[in-house]
């Protein structure tokens, strides 16, 4: 099996976003990790991560938003995973998530509460949310 | 002289095609009734006898046929996420000809088993999963079609992780494994599976339908007719050898019963601005109408178009066009003839069936307004730049409105979010040879295309 021990990831930038370059760079970064990886693209809806973590068997899904709306985007989520199954899987969130300047924390903690298990502010560096990815999906040192 | 007949057992008519290799033309065709509940050979032999009377007496060096008699090809599919295996599924076993009784999604229930025992498939096509992605639903329906005792081949093209446990599982049915119809998430693989398809075909269901009889005429090579007539258009979209083909193609067969629709193009989005969602398609895509056709399906035309367009394309009155339309439901075999009002109402359906059909094949376009501008969304295929239409089935090639009828399937600025052609050339397959030709292609391709390029007839070019 070729990607035995792998973790699978499923990724994408949500909602009405373009924004293609950061996505890229995200993809590469997590295939050198040592994740496998299903990148979706641009203008991802959340019904299209759902569908592609079930087929794939993800571990783990990391949505990214650039365009500030990724509140509005974001919103039920989480229950949706659980309404396919996808109980309790880790869900990710980074990027300008939000309008405007807001103090992180608060930001983090609304997103928390619409079921995500990380989010991330601007300027996050890819080797953050691997270190996360590890720790939520229990993988020891290189992967 | 060496000469090759090309049998088409159909529905209703089994069709023969006698064609001179060395002289790559077509010395004759004839049709016959189809004789599947008795002896498929009385209708080939009516039919032979026709066309000796039309062309003398021959020793054909060799003899293909294709045949969707008895039903077709009955396939039913199950994969796991709709839009994704399952679609992956649908798409593998229409290019492979058959005809998709039922998709199923996610695990199959108590009911679905109940149906399909009512159904009882030639094939059954289980996929699910993308390689190292779910096994759980794959096994699960693996699990429940072994505990109904499957009397039906089943082709396993599900995640591979899960294709010995499945076929354990399954051991003692006649299962055959294949690769994963969808490898890695968007990335579709349906040939192998196709390949498999058309083998269980040729080895077991002709000898179920009756049609093994016939064969100890035939040469070699039996598949389903729509496969033959998918692998006519591809070769005369695309060519061999130093013989061109004319490029991307969208063809068209309005039947009885239903409407197949073909189109060998790429179809990707054309502007850098554009993204694309959903499953990527194949190049040679086929998508089957099951609700659209001139005489069963009569209904389904009438529903998607409405009788008011049906009346204005026929001239007709409300009350006329539908006392026909029910005479119609009734004594299927009826054909126009010299009845005006009739050719009228057939040329509406026709128009409507065709219109119905492409829109449904063709990709769409939308708009999405960002905080980058506006955003071009394209779902499936963008047909606008294919540059032939080749229209076949009967109703189509014997009406005088040709192509009338076949400007239903352009670009429409009152529809214009639907990828359709924008300016073609129309073909129209009059000697009905497709199938044939198909057939005549595995063996001499270059014989094939030849004689299409003569003999499909050009009915003009839109503006």
């Amino acid at each position: 099996m070729e990607n035995q021990g792998k973790k699978t990831l499923v990724m994408g930038v949500i909602g009405a976003d373009v924004h293609a370059v950061g996505n890229k760079i995200l993809q590469h970064a997590f295939t050198e990790a040592g994740f496998e990886v299903v990148n979706l693209g641009v203008m991802v809806a959340q019904e299209e991560y759902i569908s592609a973590a079930i087929e794939s068997g993800a571990d783990a899904i990391v949505v990214s938003s650039l365009y500030g709306q990724g509140e509005l985007d974001c919103r039920g989520m989480r229950e949706k995973c659980d309404e396919a199954g996808l109980k309790g899987i880790p869900l990710l969130v980074g990027g300008n998530i939000v309008i405007g300047k807001q103090k992180f924390e608060d930001v983090e903690r609304r997103f928390k509460a619409m079921g995500f298990d990380r989010a991330f502010p601007p300027g996050t560096a890819p080797e953050t949310t691997i270190e996360a990815l590890r720790e939520l999906l229990h993988i020891d040192g290189e992967n | 002289m060496k000469t090759v007949l090309l049998i088409d057992f159909g529905s209703t008519y089994t069709k023969l095609t006698a064609v001179d290799i060395d002289r790559e033309c077509i010395l004759g065709t004839a049709a016959a009734y189809t004789t599947i509940e008795t002896d498929i050979n009385d209708g080939l032999e009516a039919g032979l006898k026709i066309l000796q009377s039309k062309i003398g007496t021959l020793d054909f060096n060799e003899c293909y046929a294709c045949s969707s008699a008895a039903g077709g090809l009955r396939m039913i599919t199950s994969g796991l996420v709709p839009d994704l295996t399952g679609e992956a599924a649908r798409l593998a076993s229409l290019g492979a000809g058959a005809k998709v009784i039922k998709v199923y999604s996610f695990e199959l229930t108590e009911d679905d088993v109940e149906e399909i025992r009512r159904i009882k498939p030639d094939i059954f096509l289980l996929v699910g999963g993308t390689d190292g992605g779910n096994t759980e639903c794959i096994l699960h329906n693996a699990e429940v079609l072994a505990n109904m005792k499957p009397d039906f081949p089943i082709v396993l093209a599900g995640n591979r992780s899960a294709a010995k446990k499945c076929q354990e599982i399954l051991s003692g049915y006649e299962v055959y494994v294949c690769p994963n119809v969808m490898p890695k998430f968007g990335e579709l693989n349906i040939e192998p599976a196709q390949k498999q398809i058309r083998e269980i075909f040729l080895n077991r269901i002709i000898q179920a339908k009756g049609l093994s009889r016939a064969s100890e005429l035939l040469s070699d090579i039996m598949m389903p007719t729509p496969s033959a007539v998918l692998q006519a258009v591809e070769l005369l979209s695309g060519g061999c050898e130093d013989e061109s083909g004319i490029g991307e193609l969208v063809a068209v067969d309005v039947g009885g019963a239903t409407t197949d629709i073909y189109s060998i193009a790429d179809g990707m989005p054309e502007h850098m601005n554009t993204v694309y969602k959903g499953l990527p398609e194949p190049y040679a895509k086929r998508t089957v109408e099951g609700d659209i056709g001139m005489r069963y399906s009569i209904q389904g035309i009438v529903d998607s178009a409405g009788i008011d367009r049906i009346c204005e394309l026929s001239g007709l009155s409300e009350d006329v066009a539908t006392a026909l339309i029910q005479d119609l439901k009734l004594n299927p075999d009826k054909v126009p003839e010299n009845d005006k009002e009739m050719e009228n109402l057939d040329f509406a359906l026709a128009s409507c069936a065709v219109e119905e059909a492409v829109t449904r094949h063709a990709g769409t376009i939308s708009e999405s307004y960002t905080l980058l501008g506006k955003v071009l969304v394209q779902e499936g295929k963008n047909l606008t730049n294919v540059k032939n239409i080749v229209v076949t089935g009967g109703s189509l090639i014997h009406s005088q409105r040709i192509y009338h009828i076949t400007e239903n399937a352009l670009y429409s600025l009152s529809n214009p979010s639907s990828l359709r052609p924008k300016i073609v050339d129309v073909w129209a397959d009059k000697t009905y040879i497709l199938a044939a030709m198909g057939l005549l292609s595995s063996y001499y391709p270059k014989t094939a295309l030849k004689i299409m390029k003569k003999e499909l007839e050009y009915h003009g070019h839109s503006k």
